[in-house]
């Protein structure tokens, strides 16, 4: 960890507005989060885990408020602009995986090297690299459907790693999965978090998962409640 | 843009690869797309076949003559007389034995046609002496020529094909006599080989038509004889005879046909609104089941654009594997075949359906339409797919 800010939320608000009625899910969320932390979000059902998680990666916007990531404000991007910044910044790990059906897990690991100039053999190094990272070499060739839950999440962090991003977004990443296999996953973050300096930011209702983070936070009525590093939050 | 290229180019794959997911409508729109263009090419195959029929029939340097005013043979009536009088017009072509000219006549007979047991009619055409040579691409295959005088007649390949009791040597009853095949001639597939042909002196006697004609055939002996023919005409009042190209008579009695290639048009049109129905739905329904793939694609950085291409590859290849499958089955279930029709002249003209290469591009064109079509609304759904998909589950 560093003293660096990653991530610099100001005065953030988020209204969902469906026909007349508005939601207002953050008025005024203040949050920063330093490179290099595995921060863990808990939360009831619908306290807006999900969208803060969505806006952190640049796929939701807010309604109003900056969010500076390394200093620079990523709200007002245009949407190739945004493409682009997530495509170097961010690599997204699902509660469902997400893995494309019809591909192979080294096919599905290459698809953010695709938005990159490489070539074939330097997209086939690093998708190798990646996936023996999560320890599935000897499953390249296997479509997900033939690979387990634990496997399929395997493939996706290998793809969400494989361009080295600084920031993993984890929603619900064990949700899926038993409590064994969950804890190789979140062994795995936590390997990634500590030998890879990857910020990563985990949604979970698992207090387990929780404690595998080194800044846990709990979300509620639109706010934040620290509940045991107080380094990350300001 | 090299990015670009491998974004849209994989999303192409993932989404060929889907394909197979979704057998059923895939199937169903590649079905439509192939009965719609098999619709088509059947009737151009059957309007080209037809001209193309009519078409080989006329020669530039043969002029037909009819009395005037009657735009068919089956309308014409000439005098003895007539013919007489036009053989010394100018513009004829000579030979050993004068004018190069044939005085015709036909009478309809009865044929039972092989594919239906059916009578049909078919023209038994008198011709004079020099009628044989003048018809283009004409040749006797079989048997000989009949001899002046006698009932006997020659007839054409078309007609043995298609018709039962012609072969060499049957005989037969029109009108109060029996005739005799004598010959069997082949016509390269133009309209003269849908006919019976005998001594036109033997039709006048045993059909009591006197010395009259219904149309005369004659060679021209240059490019300005059909003018010089014409003046002729012009300066005897006797004479009152209209004065055509055989290859302009035969391409008029050929209009009809075209008017069926339009319908078939308009018919393939008509259904391939229905398919595009069916190719819209379908690619609907596969944007709908890949949302999550591709909003998840979208997060990872992927361009709408690469979600648009992959569907509208994804309809044009469904549309164009439909539509090469509806040129086979047309290929197959129609190129070549015989049939016969009423010609211009209420008789029968045999005449092969021909599945050209250019009948091909149409139904190609029509398929990559359809594909096109309907699957530009779906891509654009596609590309506008919310990314918020990815992260609802
Ligand atoms: N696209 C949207 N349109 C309208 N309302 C939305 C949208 N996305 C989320 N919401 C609403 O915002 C609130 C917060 O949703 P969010 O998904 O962030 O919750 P969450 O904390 O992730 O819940 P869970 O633990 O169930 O995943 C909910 O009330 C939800 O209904
Ligand atoms: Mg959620």
């Amino acid at each position: 960890m560093s003293n660096e800010l990653l991530f610099d939320l100001k005065n953030i608000e988020k209204r969902f507005v469906r026909g007349r009625e508005s939601i207002s899910i953050f008025d005024g969320l203040n949050i920063t989060i330093k490179k290099g932390t595995f921060v863990s979000i808990m939360g009831p059902s619908g306290s807006g885990k999900t969208t803060l998680l969505n806006m952190l990666g640049g796929v939701d916007r807010p309604t109003s408020g900056e969010i500076l990531f390394e200093g620079q404000a990523i709200q007002n991007l245009g949407e190739g602009e945004l493409a682009k910044w997530r495509a170097r910044h961010v690599g997204f790990i699902f509660q469902f995986y997400n893995l494309m059906p019809m591909l192979n897990a080294e096919k599905n690991v290459e698809l953010p090297l695709l938005l990159k100039n490489l070539s074939k053999a330097q997209r086939n190094k690093s998708v190798e690299t990646a996936l023996k990272l999560v320890g599935l070499s000897d499953r390249a060739r296997h479509l997900p459907k033939e690979l387990s839950g634990g496997q399929q999440q395997r493939v996706a962090i290998a793809r969400a790693i494989v361009s080295d991003p600084d920031l993993l977004l984890c929603d619900e990443p064990t949700g899926d999965l038993d409590r064994t296999t969950a804890t190789e996953i979140l062994e795995t973050l936590q390997l990634l978090n500590k030998e890879f300096g990857k910020t990563i930011v985990m949604v979970t209702h698992d207090p387990v998962a929780a404690s595998f983070a080194n800044v846990s936070l709990h979300l509620d009525k639109g706010q934040f409640i620290e509940q045991q590093s107080s380094e990350a939050v300001a | 843009m090299g990015s670009l290229f491998a974004q849209i180019s994989a999303v192409v794959k993932m989404n060929l690869l889907s394909l197979p997911k979704r057998v059923g409508s895939s199937l169903t729109t590649l079905l439509a797309v192939a009965i719609v263009v098999t619709v088509l090419l059947a009737f151009m195959a059957m309007g080209q076949g037809f001209q193309k029929t009519m078409a080989g029939s006329g020669s530039e340097d043969v002029a037909i003559m009819l009395r005037g005013g009657s735009a068919a043979e089956l309308n014409s009536g000439l005098g003895g007389d007539v013919y007489t009088n036009v053989s010394s017009s100018p513009g004829i072509a000579k030979d050993e034995n004068g004018p190069i000219i044939s005085g015709e006549l036909y009478v309809v007979v009865d044929g039972v046609k092989k594919s239906s047991q059916t009578e049909a009619n078919l023209p038994l055409r008198g011709i004079g002496p020099a009628g044989f040579s003048l018809r283009k691409n004409i040749s006797l295959i079989d048997g000989r020529m009949f001899e002046e005088g006698k009932t006997e007649i020659i007839v054409g390949t078309s007609i043995l094909s298609q018709f039962s009791g012609f072969e060499l040597g049957s005989k037969m009853k029109f009108g109060a006599t029996e005739w005799t095949v004598v010959g069997v001639f082949d016509a390269g597939g133009s309209v003269f080989g849908s006919e019976l042909l005998t001594d036109v002196r033997t039709l006048q006697a045993q059909f009591n038509r006197g010395n009259s004609y219904q149309s005369i055939r004659v060679r021209l002996d240059g490019p300005e004889a059909i003018q010089k023919i014409r003046d002729f005409i012009e300066s005897d009042p006797r004479l009152n005879l209209d004065v055509m190209t055989e290859q302009a008579y035969y391409s008029d009695q050929s209009r009809d046909m075209g008017r069926l290639v339009y319908m078939g048009w308009g018919l393939a049109i008509f259904m391939a609104l229905g398919a595009l129905a069916g190719a819209l739905n379908t690619m609907y329904t596969s944007v709908e089941a890949k949302a999550v793939e591709i909003a998840t694609l979208r997060a990872i950085g992927f361009k709408g654009i690469s979600a648009f291409f992959g569907t509208l590859v994804e309809s044009l290849v469904l549309a164009i594997i439909g539509g090469v499958l509806g040129t086979l089955i047309a290929f197959l279930l129609f190129d070549g075949i015989s049939t016969s029709t009423m010609g211009g002249s209420f008789t029968q003209v045999v005449f092969d359906f021909n599945v050209s290469a250019d009948a091909f591009k149409s139904g190609i064109i029509l398929a990559v339409i359809i594909g096109l079509v309907g699957g530009f609304f779906p891509a654009w759904r596609a590309s506008r797919m919310p990314l918020l998909k990815a992260f609802s589950s």
